[in-house]
């Protein structure tokens, strides 16, 4: 996300800061894994995820914004509070006690408490006009072990809609990003990308909306139509009905510039 | 066709943590699978030849190493069978034989994923898309999206790194 994605980083950031709520990056943060981790060591996988929960700070919640990172996170935290071996193994490693505690939320799970039809009174430029399909990719599912966890279906649209804009509906709202196929398998992720972009198109879609870095970079680098449409972060379409100026050092980090589109809508100047 | 191993899936049960044998071979798993068209062996085929014994054909098919881990088929399943965690024991278990690797790319790229983190502690995306041309002898695909990154300054050159990168460090001297 520092890199990469930092458009999203900064644009989440921006959200809360509006709305009144201060995010404090995690002091040396390490990287949780990823796929790689549990796709060759399983127990690299666990330990690269359980020093961030042992370098958190107790008593907060520890908020993550992107969606792999928050399930590899929190099946980390399952996995160790339910076996006294894992426990053993984390104390060490890190020289503290596990804490069984820790809250571990992505940040969807803070919008969902919030009060919409409030948060729309207080916004600053209604996202009217915004055609637009919510694009979650794999974010909503979870391994079997979780999925009596609470979910976030429709948070997107929801909220979106409450700000002004006009979610519509489609199939391809699921369908996964190809994740590292995109770099390891590009000709095979290309088509299942074009597809899904071509799907927004002929749904009516002005652009797609995304909660996850990785599926955005991924629309956007897969995509080799010849009309396309832009992703964009949800953060930033926040940010933007809460009346950021800071979108200029965002957009032009987009491959497939949502400019145009927003200025179209005044959304933009 | 070889001999099947009666042991097999009480050794990727045992791996995965995951119990198979309530696996009805419904089929739900691949057919929701966006990738199963590129597996030579699908979702369900693998979760069957784990039940049966099959090893060879299981640690030698490509479906395990095509699989991104989404998620979107233990999420189906009726029988909340963990999909990905089975994958995951095939693969690694194909890597601790050192069987040759069906789809040795896909391998390549986690191994530049990992060398990133273990140098790092952060994954550093310049140096891993080289390393993984590298080692893929393929420097110019995708050179125009890595140029338009880098124009986009979606690529930093620099690294961003952990403080305490021993800890890191020693993670993967213990996992070997
Ligand atoms: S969906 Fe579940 S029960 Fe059906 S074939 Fe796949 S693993 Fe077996
Ligand atoms: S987790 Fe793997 S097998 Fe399951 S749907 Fe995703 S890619 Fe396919």
């Amino acid at each position: 996300m520092k890199t990469s994605a930092k458009e999203n980083n900064e644009s989440l950031k921006e959200f809360f800061n509006k709305i009144g709520i201060k995010l404090v990056e995690l002091t040396d943060w390490s990287c949780c894994g990823s796929s790689s981790a549990h796709c060759v060591d399983t127990d690299l996988a666990l330990d690269l995820a359980s020093r961030n929960l042992a370098i958190a700070p107790p008593d907060k919640p520890l908020l993550v914004s992107c969606p792999s990172c928050t399930l590899r996170l929190k099946q980390a935290h399952l996995h160790i509070s339910e076996d006294e071996n894992l426990q053993k193994r984390f104390k060490d490693k890190w020289g503290k006690s596990f804490n069984p505690d820790l809250k571990v939320i992505h940040y969807f799970e803070l919008l969902e408490e919030m009060d919409f039809s409030k948060l729309a009174k207080e916004i600053k430029k209604p996202l009217t006009g915004l055609k637009f399909v919510p694009y979650y990719g794999c974010m909503l599912a979870r391994p079997p072990e979780m999925r009596h966890a609470k979910n976030y279906h429709n948070l997107l649209e929801n909220m979106l809609a409450a700000l002004g804009a006009t979610p519509l509906d489609w199939g391809s709202g699921s369908r996964c990003c190809g994740t590292f196929l995109s770099v390891a398998k590009p000709e095979a992720i290309t088509p299942i990308i074009n597809e899904i972009i071509q799907n927004g198109i002929n749904t009516g879609a002005d652009c797609l909306i995304t909660a996850c870095s990785m599926c955005q970079l991924n629309l956007e680098i897969r995509c080799d139509l010849k009309h396309q449409i832009p992703t964009l972060h949800f953060s930033e379409v926040l940010s933007l009905a809460m009346g950021t100026n800071k979108y200029k050092r965002w957009f032009p980090r987009h491959l497939v510039d949502p400019t145009p589109l927003l200025t179209r809508l005044g959304l933009i100047p | 066709m070889k001999a099947c191993d009666p042991n097999f899936a009480r050794e990727i049960m045992e791996k995965s943590k995951t119990s198979l044998t309530r696996c009805f071979s419904c089929m739900t798993c691949s057919s929701g699978c966006q990738f199963q068209h590129i597996m030579d062996v699908k979702p369900h085929a693998i979760i069957r030849m784990v039940q049966t014994g099959f090893r060879e054909e299981a640690l030698s098919a490509s479906g395990p190493w095509l699989c991104v881990g989404c998620n979107t088929c233990s999420t189906n399943c009726p029988n909340a069978i963990d999909i990905p965690a089975v994958m995951d024991a095939i693969r690694q278990t194909a890597i601790v034989e050192k069987r040759k690797i069906p789809e040795p790319n896909v391998l390549n790229f986690h191994n530049a994923v990992l060398n990133s983190i273990k140098r790092y502690g952060r994954t550093h995306k310049i140096e891993i898309m080289m390393r993984y041309k590298l080692i893929q002898r393929d420097l110019f695909s995708d050179m125009d999206i890595g140029l338009r990154m880098l124009a986009k300054r979606k690529l930093d050159l620099r690294a961003s790194k952990v403080k305490e990168l021993p800890e890191i460090k020693k993670l993967f001297n213990k996992a070997g």
